[in-house]
């Protein structure tokens, strides 16, 4: 698979944003200043990016609680999902939504979701309605492995199979979900077998790695977009931190399984074959990652500067007004 | 007796229920490492996997663990985590778990608890917020129970536990971090039965959950501008003692029904509509209500200050029935 120098520096670009971003995100949830709580990406960032560096500016995705990485990915704004975890009046949903509901359906952004496997349905929907509307845009369903515990799942997949509905699921398997081991709360070792069950394509993707994620999402969007139906796409990754924030206290992980992932840092892992591929040399991957840490200082000001919600928007936005 | 916090009152009477009755076990998602909010702490060391079921997230099927359980002589606690996240455990509660028995033809029966917690706290938004007592309120076969303090939540629970029927057993997030004096011992209140938690001449508040603490505040306020307010916690919202709320409408003539849930077809409107019904002779004002808007919980907290019905509310209220100025 070709990928021109531009794109891989690209793609190292927004997983260094999105890591940049959480990092800021989970500091601010501890000093207060982001309201509600944050589930970070951290770790994770290869799946977002690879998969959306596979897709058109005018496909579409589903998201999750974990979504920050989803939106960046997208093509989301820093400036205002931070200023919407700051619940100000520009962030992506006016202050009314928070992390768990960031969404900005002009970007094909469908939303993250406060309700585990709820995406699911929802991108067989917006899937339907591409088939429907006769486009040739994908849409992609990000998801937890403990998502595809809920039946919402799998519904949502053996209708999509049945439809040959273009939508791509992936399954973000970072090895818990909330403080409970991915093996003890599913069946299967690989997520991935469970497309049997519904007849499509399953494969096992190592999701630290930024080229196997790009090369097998791009596979599985050529075919939905084809008319050839879902596929089901388990990326193994690991996340860096709790559940909640940095550190919930509820769960000791073992620090061995956290070195050993560690040192599989997509971000590491990415950075060094670029380097050895001469894409890029030591000193500019660093002006590189100082120039994102200067975009998400500068997006944090941003943010922070934008007012607060007036108190009327309470109660605004429950219904759709008749046009005037 | 001792004093607890209401996550301690519930552990406690999940715990001494647990060590009486073998066939009492709870199954829910990280039960094992204590729930989110403690409620089953330390609770996994004692009595293993077999009791405290950790389980995969899967609301429907764990909730089913429940039903079929049930049915066959277990005493299963299910624990829906967030009180939102029951619409996915919806057709097993509702159209199972409610109506076997009664579509059995009396075959069945099905001592479970539903525990969940409910309500807002620290910017939760819209699907992690949710007051929802009312929907279980509509539906024949389920007891619903709502405890404003730990004292009441040890009481009711062990209560419901040892019921033979469905209980969905509520606790407010904000309720869950107060404390009061509780007894170490179990004990069980009875279902059913509302508490005068204050005694007064001039107004009745009805307050439910964390309203009920905002109620005690209010009435002492009101204390001091020579108003007497009787505060009157349900506990049970299904069945109502509608006996014991009459009783005090008739001797105050005026009543405020407060809830932090959306106002609209909220408990409150079933508790005034029936004072209207069955003392509307006593009544010398119209029986106001007390919730939230009816809008979704929204994220901001300055939204969410608004959103939250407390004090300011029930206080407009008076105001409303011309009680101050
Ligand atoms: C229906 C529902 N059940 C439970 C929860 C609480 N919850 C939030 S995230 C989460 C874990 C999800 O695990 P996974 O799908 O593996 O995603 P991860 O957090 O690991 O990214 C749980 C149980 C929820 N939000 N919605
Ligand atoms: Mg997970």
């Amino acid at each position: 698979m070709e990928i021109t120098n531009e794109h891989m520096v690209r793609m190292l670009t927004q997983m260094l944003r999105i890591r940049e971003f959480d990092e800021r995100a989970a500091r601010l949830m501890e000093q207060a200043r982001v309201k509600g709580s944050v589930h970070l990406y951290c770790g994770e960032e290869a799946i977002g990016v690879g998969v959306c560096e596979s897709l058109r500016a005018d496909d579409y995705i589903t998201s999750t609680h974990r979504g920050h990485g989803h939106l960046i990915a997208k093509g989301g704004d820093p400036k205002r999902m931070y200023a919407e975890l700051f619940a100000k009046a520009s962030g992506y949903n006016g202050g009314k939504g928070g992390s768990m509901h960031l969404a900005a359906l002009d970007l094909g952004i469908i939303g993250a979701n406060g309700i585990v496997a709820a995406g699911a349905p929802i991108a067989l929907g917006v899937a339907f309605a591409s088939q429907y509307q006769d486009n040739d845009r994908v849409t992609v369903c990000f998801f937890g492995d403990g998502a595809t515990n809920e039946g919402a799942f799998h519904e949502a997949v053996n209708m999509a199979a049945i439809l040959k509905a273009p939508v791509i699921f992936v399954c973000e398997n970072n090895g818990y979900g909330e403080w409970s081991p991915t093996a003890t709360q599913t069946s299967v070792a690989d997520i991935a077998d469970r497309a049997a069950a519904y007849g499509i394509p399953g494969v096992v993707i190592d999701g630290m790695d930024l080229a196997a994620v790009y090369e097998a999402a791009g596979e599985a969007v050529a075919r939905a977009r084809s008319g050839g139906g879902p596929s089901l796409l388990e990326c193994k990754t690991y996340r860096f931190y709790d559940h909640v924030g940095r550190d919930f206290g509820v769960l000791q992980r073992d620090p061995e399984e956290i070195a050993y992932w560690r040192a599989r840092d997509p971000i590491l892992l990415w950075r060094n074959r670029l380097e050895e591929l001469g894409v890029l040399s030591s000193t500019d991957a660093d002006a590189l990652h100082a120039s994102v840490v200067g975009e998400m200082e500068a997006a944090i000001a941003w943010a922070d500067a934008q007012p607060d919600p007036h108190p009327d928007a309470l109660f605004t936005d429950v219904y759709t007004e008749p046009a005037a | 007796m001792s004093v607890k916090t209401m996550t301690a009152a519930v552990n406690e009477a999940i715990d001494q229920e647990m060590a009486r009755d073998e066939r009492v076990f709870v199954a829910g998602e990280d039960v094992r490492v204590g729930g989110p909010f403690g409620t089953e702490a330390g609770l996994h060391a004692k009595y293993g996997d077999k009791r405290i079921v950790n389980t995969a997230i899967s609301e429907l099927a764990l909730t089913g663990i429940g039903v079929g359980a049930a049915a066959v002589g277990l005493r299963p606690i299910i624990e829906i985590m967030i009180m939102d996240f029951v619409t996915v455990a919806m057709d097993q509660i509702v159209n199972q778990m409610a109506k076997m028995k009664y579509m059995l033809g009396g075959q069945a029966t099905l001592p479970i608890v539903v525990t969940t917690h409910a309500g807002v706290d620290s910017s939760s938004a819209a699907q992690h917020s949710g007051s929802l007592e009312a929907w279980f309120c509509h539906v024949p076969g389920l007891k619903v129970l709502m405890p404003s303090n730990a004292y009441d939540a040890k009481g009711l629970l062990t209560a419901a536990i040892r019921d033979d029927n469905p209980v969905i057993f509520i606790s407010n997030k904000r309720c869950l971090q107060t404390s009061c004096e509780v007894p170490d011992e179990p004990f069980a209140l009875p279902l059913g039965v509302a508490e005068v938690k204050r005694e007064g001449r001039d107004l009745t508040i009805v307050a439910t959950g964390r309203l009920v603490i905002d109620a005690l505040d209010v009435a002492e306020t009101l204390a001091g501008q020579g108003i007497s307010v009787e505060v009157i916690d349900p506990r049970t919202l299904s069945p109502l003692d509608m006996d014991t709320i009459l009783a005090s409408v008739r001797k105050t003539s005026r009543a405020i029904v407060a809830h932090e849930a959306v106002r609209t077809c909220g408990i409150g409107a079933e508790i005034a509509a029936r004072i209207s019904d069955e003392a509307f002779d006593y009544l010398d004002a119209p029986v106001k209500r007390v919730g939230a808007p009816f809008t979704p919980v929204p994220f901001a907290p300055l939204l969410e200050d608004r959103y939250l019905p407390g004090k300011a509310q029930i206080l407009d209220a008076v105001r409303e029935i011309g009680l101050t100025t």
